[in-house]
């Protein structure tokens, strides 16, 4: 394949993957299992996820690490297994993939306010990004993806854990916008984009977010505050609303509707667009077939 | 009102805890009872900071920075309000934690915090909480609200699961039950018998405090 900062630059846009999270869930997932705990004993729902995704026409997944790091895996009691974790999603989506898409490894956030509001500090936050990083980066992947940021400095702490553990390897960075337009922790769009581009990422942008209009949104200021930024639009398929007979969460958008806001974004200067929490193969589909 | 209430009114909305450390205490040196500082500066700071929030003026650090700023307060008033052998009126008693198999906790901390600085007594049980650990801490501390989180489309059925463990130990009459999370909402929380839903955590504490009429 072509490298991927290239493509990224001056290739087709990229068609990255769905959510991996919901999808497991409605796999059988079981409850208080974790995806990367599920993914050392039964790998094969996770490959199989990857694969729906790249014969839906992604060109790049994320590896099924978003909860990998220490912080994360420690409350499945799983935290001497970072490393082996994140290897082994890495070897899976490879597989998955058989050099049909790129596979990039997925860096979630803590879970854990960082100090002064909660008592993690700023230099543990480095020291578990860059153990996850580390890890994912010898196993093997075209790039690193921190997503679902909110706070700025969290993100600060994933970039420099990525710096330290594999300078090289290309950087996808983005914040989940959810409440007016603003971060929960109330980082602003152009003010995330100024912070990314001098922190020198690949690209940037946002996934997850309250609602499409939302993502969309926050796009638009980021690509006004970095017109030539190649930017990220990875937005959950809408709301979730309980079908309350079969007790189980939809998310109400469409796969049209997320191939209606793919246009939207490219308009707004996306080089990656993909799906978040809800989205399906059927919606990667539908925005491989409107962007390309 | 007093200038130095004024102030400290202020300094908790801006969320800044050393002065409101050192407003608090200039207060009770101005021989302003400890109830009257709760009750004239505290509480309308903080009704100001969820105001605030709720319009997206505020964000989650300014709710943190503001329930510090009323904690270190507090720390100067409580010893004077027990030499009076007085008491803040607590508004009731809550038992809070995320749902077993979910180990999300800012969002819960953060409305159990909310609820504490608002006058509460709470009980934060953590996450990953079996529904039998709710059971037995709302018996030990005759909670009258339940607070659940849950964010996961999986986990948000262990909400249920609870409500249902307080029905069975006789204790579903005793408390109103409160959801919250990212994936629940006012329809999932009709469809489970509870109480009410709350999106974000001020508005938790709007909802416990019209649950219990307070």
């Amino acid at each position: 394949m072509e490298d991927i900062l290239s493509r990224l630059k001056s290739g087709p846009v990229i068609v990255a993957d769905g959510a991996m999270g919901t999808m497991l869930q409605a796999a059988g997932l079981p409850t208080g299992m974790s995806p990367e705990g599920w993914l050392l004993e039964n790998p094969k729902p996770v490959r199989d996820v990857h694969q729906a995704y790249i014969e839906a026409g992604a060109d790049m997944i994320l590896t099924c690490t978003f909860g990998g790091t220490r912080a994360r895996l420690e409350h499945s009691r799983l935290a001497e297994q970072v490393s082996e974790i994140n290897r082994r999603a890495v070897k899976i989506a490879r597989e998955a993939a058989a050099g049909r898409a790129y596979v990039v490894g997925d860096i979630g956030p803590l879970g854990k306010l960082l100090a002064p509001l909660g008592t993690f500090t700023y230099d543990q936050a480095v020291e578990v990004f860059t153990e996850q990083a580390t890890a994912l980066a010898e196993a093997g992947v075209d790039g690193l993806y921190i997503e679902t940021m909110s706070d700025l400095n969290e993100m600060r702490a994933a970039i420099q854990g990525v710096h330290q553990a594999a300078p090289e390897v290309p950087i996808f960075a983005t914040f989940s916008f959810d409440r007016h337009g603003r971060t929960n922790m109330g980082v602003r769009p152009e003010q995330a984009a100024e912070t990314l581009l001098s922190l020198k990422v690949d690209a940037f942008g946002a996934n997850c977010g309250a609602t499409l209009e939302m993502t969309e949104g926050a796009v638009a200021k980021m690509h006004e505050a970095a017109p030539h930024a190649p930017l990220i639009a990875k937005p959950n398929a809408g709301k979730p609303h309980m079908e309350i007979e079969q007790r189980k969460v939809v998310y109400d958008a469409t796969p049209e509707d997320m191939a209606e806001y793919a246009r939207r974004f490219v308009a707004l200067g996306a080089r990656v667009i993909g799906g978040c929490c809800g989205s399906s193969p059927a919606h990667i589909a539908a925005i491989a077939r409107a962007v390309t | 009102m007093s200038e130095i209430l004024k102030q400290l009114q202020e300094v908790v909305i801006a969320g800044e805890s050393d002065q409101a450390q050192e407003l608090a205490a200039q207060a009770l040196e101005a021989d302003i009872a400890p109830l009257t500082v709760i009750e004239n500066a505290l509480n309308p700071g903080m009704e100001i900071v969820g105001d605030r929030y709720e319009c997206g003026e505020y964000f989650i650090p300014d709710l943190v920075m503001a329930a510090e700023a009323m904690k270190a307060a507090m720390r100067v008033l409580d010893p004077a309000l027990k030499a009076r052998q007085e008491q803040r009126q607590v508004l009731g008693t809550v038992v809070i934690g995320t749902v077993e198999g979910d180990i999300h906790e800012i969002g819960k901390s953060l409305v159990a915090t909310m609820l504490s600085a608002a006058g509460f007594q709470v009980h934060d049980l953590g996450v990953d909480v079996p529904p039998v650990e709710f059971v037995k801490r709302v018996q030990e501390t005759e909670a009258n609200v339940v607070g659940l989180s849950a964010l996961l489309t999986t986990t948000m059925l262990n909400q249920e699961a609870v409500i249902e463990a307080l029905e069975e130990a006789g204790l579903r009459e005793q408390v109103k039950v409160i959801i919250g999370g990212a994936p629940t909402g006012p329809e999932w929380a009709q469809t489970i018998d509870a109480d009410a839903y709350a999106e974000n955590a001020n508005e938790a504490v709007e909802r416990v405090k019209e649950l219990l009429g307070v």
